[in-house]
């Protein structure tokens, strides 16, 4: 018995030996952290990266750009390439936490269309190469919803009640609640903000769940009939359920563009800069884009893809159609104030 | 046999990874960062009383004290079935009792999101029996469900463990003495398992009381309990100074309501599990 | 008649705990992604759970992560349990009592007390930030395991080891170490478990690249209903079950208050 036992507690020892062993020896290839938005990627480019360069791709997802944002500010992790989105970019930046680009490493950023380059967020465009571009609009059930959308207030009809999804996250929700009173998303009006956060209150007795990714199970699944989305998961869901449709309200909305940035935790620019311009390169921006579904701000990508989709609206909107769109600006401080309204209105 | 020495490893570990960061976490609740550096102050507690945050709390005592009652009342018969001499294989039944729990609580948590969706299974039985599908997932009873569904077992198993060593010759002597099968219970079987029932009521309003897992995947971010501001002001605000606040007043109602509860224990000379 | 009642109130009682995870592995084989209905047995979600290289990179770290803690555990709350053993009562209680903090304290609270201290001393969170974190939490149960085993123990023993001209170390090898190995084992086994089933204070505690099956499976429930949680769920089942039976084998009588003391984990 006693020998059993003692053979046991050597064979777990020996089999954590072994497998520390394994980890550490296993590779002495560069290895690259990248942080990027969960399913944003075609999984296979990173294969084709890893392969072509031989760098190790230690690939990680978040959730929200504050999510990203903390765990960076922290200092508790080290990544080399990040994908966050305009006004976390122009926060970044604020706060000196981004290195400038090398723009002689990636040649293939002569493929970003022109619209897409030195954004507010990044007015002489050092530091960002975007990645995907999009609006905020509303997807609908076409069985649940009979009636034409055009407008934010659909989300407010109690002909709905309980069949609404609204996104779990701050400036994405009261962004819908302010331009749905006709007022700016990057506001700092105090009373503006007030009366957005009395519109969400008494949205939620008619909001089945604040979610997140999961929107999009749940759309295709039919739980329910109305929901704020981004476009390009719009496109997705569409092509998942031909009952599904998107619509941009003409209060306006957000538009929004997400960027591959190099965070100062970095150890290894040279291979992140790499990366950033393997990812723009024709080819694999195609694969992205077609697996994601985004819209891609890549001049060559737009050939490449499918007619069908370049000539959808809700991938690839008139530029007449984006007359009110704003794209989120950094408030700063200010944003404890937007923090301090959304937690209202969840605990209310 | 004076070998002290071997446990100071032990002890220097407790003392960097249990002790500092509980002090850091005071540290953090009780300090503010301002351009002039480090300040003591009790802002953030002041900010916790103000009626926003003091609505979580009470959800959060109120959802947890429900899921307790509602263990309590389902788990005690449950616990003296088990006790009782119904199965040829006891110890294969409480067995078979524990076994779910060592399925990782996520999962279980998750199997239910699967249930209870507009689309899930019991709503695709309502709608096979002609009735009209409802709205059970994302609501403030589904959080207690799966609360419920988790904890559970944490107050069976006490009582069930007290109930079992009760000594067999008291409800004998009750009976012989001409007591009823009501009375024994109410005059001798339940006092003496009063303290497995307190040591379940701890065990499951402690958890209830902290999670946030639960009320996110169940309650769809509708129902935001303590736990839930918490991981907020850690992981997505970034605001330590509060959350380490909120995190001390937690961990004060934990220790209030422990302490309250050994001191009941320990009023019925029952064997403690803390 | 009251017996039927009883048994019938059991039966509903194990319906409750076990329909739920049923359904779960049932429909893991379901080939349909919708959940209402059954549109035939497939095994392709366990296939791509295969090819889903972040859930395998997760297995590799809970795995690694769950042997290394509760070796180390193991070892340090040994050696800690038989220096708590002989300790005076009074120091013994302060001891035993800080050993309690972690066992009482919520999870949430000593998950992110533990990423505070890496933070601030300016430790990378990662795979040793999870590790430390492990054996933390691990440490009381082992030794929580390992106390009974050395109040049973004749002190005559060792005292004897020691007159036939054994070294002090020599009798604690040969003679004390094989008497209270079967509380180490479960203190062992239970520290495994235990680091496998966390969640809360990996979630706090780790970094980049680094996340166990826990964190996965949260991450991917609040993404929706994903067929491949289901086999993932099964898989975990069946290995818990497998686990369970070969410890249940070992320690036929013991084994149940072990149990209990693992219940107040979270």
């Amino acid at each position: 018995m006693v020998k059993k036992c003692r053979f046991l507690l050597a064979a777990v020892l020996l089999a954590g030996f072994v497998l520390t062993l394994s980890s550490c020896g296993q590779d002495k290839r560069v290895v690259l952290n990248v942080y990027n938005w969960g399913d944003y990627i075609d999984e296979s480019v990173i294969d084709l990266f890893e392969k072509k360069h031989n760098i190790k791709v230690n690939y990680d997802t978040f959730s929200t750009n504050e999510d990203m944002y903390v765990k960076i500010k922290s200092g508790g992790a080290d990544y080399d390439v990040l994908f966050p989105s305009d006004y976390t970019i122009e926060r970044m930046i604020k706060e000196d936490m981004l290195y400038k680009l090398d723009f002689d490493n990636i040649p293939n950023y002569k493929y970003i269309d022109d619209r897409f380059r030195n954004l507010d967020y990044d007015p002489n465009n050092e530091y960002s190469v975007p990645y995907m571009w999009g609006t905020v609009g509303i997807l609908y059930n076409k069985t649940m919803v009979k009636e034409p959308v055009t407008s934010w207030r659909i989300l407010w009809d109690k002909k709905y009640s309980k069949q609404i999804l609204m996104l779990d996250s701050q400036r994405d929700s009261i962004g819908v609640a302010l331009k749905m009173l006709g007022y700016d998303m990057n506001t700092r009006n105090l009373a503006e903000l007030e009366a957005a956060k009395e519109a969400l209150i008494e949205q939620k007795p008619l909001v089945l769940a604040y979610v997140g990714d999961d929107v999009k199970d749940k759309m295709i699944a039919g739980e329910a009939a109305l929901a704020v989305v981004w476009s390009g998961d719009a496109i997705y869901m569409k092509r998942e359920n031909p009952d599904l449709e998107y619509a941009l309200p003409q209060e306006g909305s957000n538009l929004w563009c997400d960027a591959m940035v190099i965070p100062k935790t970095s150890k290894n620019k040279a291979a992140a800069e790499l990366f950033i311009n393997f990812m723009c390169e024709p080819e694999i921006a195609y694969k992205n884009a077609d697996y994601i579904g985004y819209s891609s701000p890549h001049t060559e990508v737009k050939k490449m893809l499918d007619p069908e989709l370049v000539a959808d609206k809700a991938a690839y909107p008139d530029e007449e159609d984006l007359v009110n769109y704003d794209i989120f600006k950094d408030l700063g401080d200010y944003l404890k104030v937007y923090d301090r309204i959304w937690t209202e209105v969840k605990s209310h | 046999m004076k070998k002290y020495w071997a446990s100071y490893p032990y002890l220097l570990w407790m003392v960097i990874f249990i002790f500092l960061p509980l002090l850091l976490v005071l540290f953090y609740s009780v300090t503010v960062r301002t351009e002039e550096g480090v300040r003591f102050t009790l802002e953030h507690f002041q900010r916790f009383m103000e009626p926003i945050y003091l609505k979580v709390l009470y959800r959060s005592v109120k959802l947890a004290v429900i899921c307790t009652v509602i263990c309590l009342v389902f788990g005690y018969p449950m616990a003296m079935v088990l006790a009782g001499n119904h199965f040829k294989r006891k110890q294969v039944m409480v067995f078979l009792f524990v076994m779910p729990m060592w399925m990782n609580f996520l999962l279980r948590t998750y199997a239910w999101m699967t249930l209870l969706e507009r689309t899930g299974l019991i709503n695709a039985f309502l709608s096979w029996l002609g009735l009209p599908s409802l709205n059970l997932l994302y609501t403030e009873e589904a959080v207690v469900l799966g609360m419920v569904y988790n904890f559970l077992p944490f107050m069976v198993l006490p009582i069930y463990s007290v109930l079992s060593k009760i000594d067999k010759s008291l409800i004998e002597a009750a009976q012989d003495l001409g007591a009823d099968d009501v009375t024994v219970f109410r005059k001798v079987t339940f006092p003496l398992s009063l303290p497995g029932v307190f040591s379940g009521i701890t065990m499951v309003f402690m958890p209830a009381v902290t999670t946030f897992v639960i009320s996110r995947l169940l309650g769809g971010g509708q129902f935001t309990l303590i736990g839930n501001l918490i991981e907020q002001q850690f992981l997505v605000v970034g605001d330590w100074n509060f959350g380490s606040a909120i995190s001390m007043v937690m961990m004060l109602v934990i220790l209030i309501s422990i302490g309250v509860m050994s001191k009941y224990e320990k009023e019925n000379e029952g064997s403690g599990l803390f | 008649m009251i017996r039927l009642l009883k048994k019938s109130y059991a039966a509903l009682i194990y319906l409750f705990l076990y329909a739920p995870i049923l359904i779960l592995l049932v429909f893991s084989f379901n080939a349909s992604k919708a959940r209402g209905n059954w549109t035939g047995f497939t095994l392709k979600w366990y296939l791509e759970l295969f090819q889903d290289r972040q859930i395998m990179k997760a297995l590799y770290h809970t795995m690694v992560i769950a042997v290394l803690s509760s070796a180390i555990a193991t070892v340090i709350g040994t050696a800690a349990a038989i220096g708590i053993h002989n300790m005076k009562k009074l120091k013994k209680k302060i001891v035993m009592n800080i050993t309690y903090i972690p066992v009482v304290n919520p999870d949430i609270v000593t998950g992110l007390s533990l990423m505070l201290l890496f933070i601030f001393t300016k430790f990378r969170l990662g795979f040793v930030s999870l590790l430390l974190s492990h054996i933390t939490f691990n440490l009381p149960y082992v030794i929580l395991s390992v106390l009974p085993k050395l109040r049973q123990l004749d002190k005559n023993l060792y005292e004897a080891a020691l007159d036939l001209g054994a070294t002090p170390f020599y009798a604690y090898r040969k003679v004390i170490l094989p008497e209270i190995m079967p509380g180490v084992i479960t203190g062992l086994l239970l520290a495994f478990t235990l680091s496998i089933d966390d969640f809360v204070i990996s979630f706090f505690t780790t970094g980049s690249g680094v996340s166990t099956l826990s964190i996965i499976v949260y991450s991917m429930a609040r993404r929706g209903i994903n067929p491949k949680i289901n086999a993932l769920s099964t898989l975990l089942f069946v290995a818990v079950l497998l686990l369970l039976f070969i410890v249940n084998l070992r320690t036929s009588g013991t084994s149940h208050e072990h149990k209990k003391r693992s219940e107040q984990k979270w």
